[in-house]
């Protein structure tokens, strides 16, 4: 599966390139805003029949920065996470640098029979839970039958 | 022991981490959201520091996942220090799932001018 590069001796670019052609693979459904993956904060949904749960991994970020927001179907988590450099003047030398630091901005669109008036948000560890109920007509309810018979 | 084993075998995710170095140690800081503190482990064993954490997140009874980027409930990763660092001295703080780790160097490896002596 090599393909013709430009520069075939960069093992590494080829490498990355299989494994985003596989990953393309995998997520059967691509969405229209991207991969949805390797963004900031990685995010985490679930559901109940009550509640909507979204967990936005965001490490360190101040608690103040966060903005959440619900528009038209549409929840907007958006912040700045501060870069951890050292001073200029403490003459240090980055060996690694991996964490994400700058502005950030990611869309979850909701499902149709969320209350978005009842929105719940959390922060704990570096987690922002949001917790969105369901409508209340929209949760199943066991339908009681009755019995026709006359007594 | 077995125990050790057991927990080295459990796939975990690697955590992004920022390494700095100044004249006086290394400064570290790791990504581990959604660890508690209580949860957090650090090892030095000879000259490996290993940093682990367990996910636990407050998830409501019977919720079924949609959508998981943050596929497992575990961080975990190594490095191999090296001798000039006095892994006695190390300080560590953790706060809104970002671990910071100060390891000092030793005192006889504190940077030291050498004069140039001309001839």
């Amino acid at each position: 599966m090599m393909a013709r590069t430009l520069f075939p001796r960069d093992l590494f670019a080829e490498l990355d390139r299989l494994q985003r052609g596989m990953q393309q693979r995998i997520d059967m459904t691509p969405s229209i805003r991207g991969l949805g993956r390797d963004g900031f904060p990685a995010i985490n949904v679930g559901g109940t029949p009550q509640s909507v749960e979204l967990y936005a991994f965001a490490p360190g970020v101040d608690p103040a920065s966060l903005d959440v927001q619900v528009e038209k179907g549409v929840l907007t988590i958006a912040g700045e996470r501060k870069p951890d450099t050292p001073q200029p003047d403490a003459k240090a030398t980055p060996h690694i640098e991996e964490r994400f630091a700058g502005r950030f901005r990611r869309v979850v669109s909701l499902p149709d029979d969320v209350d978005a008036a009842a929105i719940e948000a959390r922060y704990r560890n570096g987690v922002l839970h949001i917790s969105i109920p369901r409508q209340q007509a929209a949760q199943s309810r066991r339908i009681q039958i009755q019995s026709g018979d006359q007594p | 022991m077995n125990d050790t084993v057991a927990k080295q075998a459990e796939a975990a995710m690697i955590p992004p981490v920022d390494v700095f170095e100044d004249a006086a140690g290394i400064t570290l800081y790791a990504d581990l959201p959604g660890v508690p503190k209580d949860k957090l482990d650090l090892q030095l064993e000879a000259d490996t520091l290993t940093i682990e954490g367990e996910v636990a997140l407050d998830v409501p009874e019977g919720m079924d996942a949609t959508h998981a980027e943050v596929g497992l409930p575990r961080y975990r990763r190594s490095f191999t220090l090296s001798r000039e660092l006095d892994t006695g001295k190390v300080s560590a703080e953790f706060n809104h799932g970002v671990l910071k780790l100060r390891i000092p160097k030793a005192e006889h490896a504190q940077p030291r001018k050498i004069e140039i002596k001309v001839a």
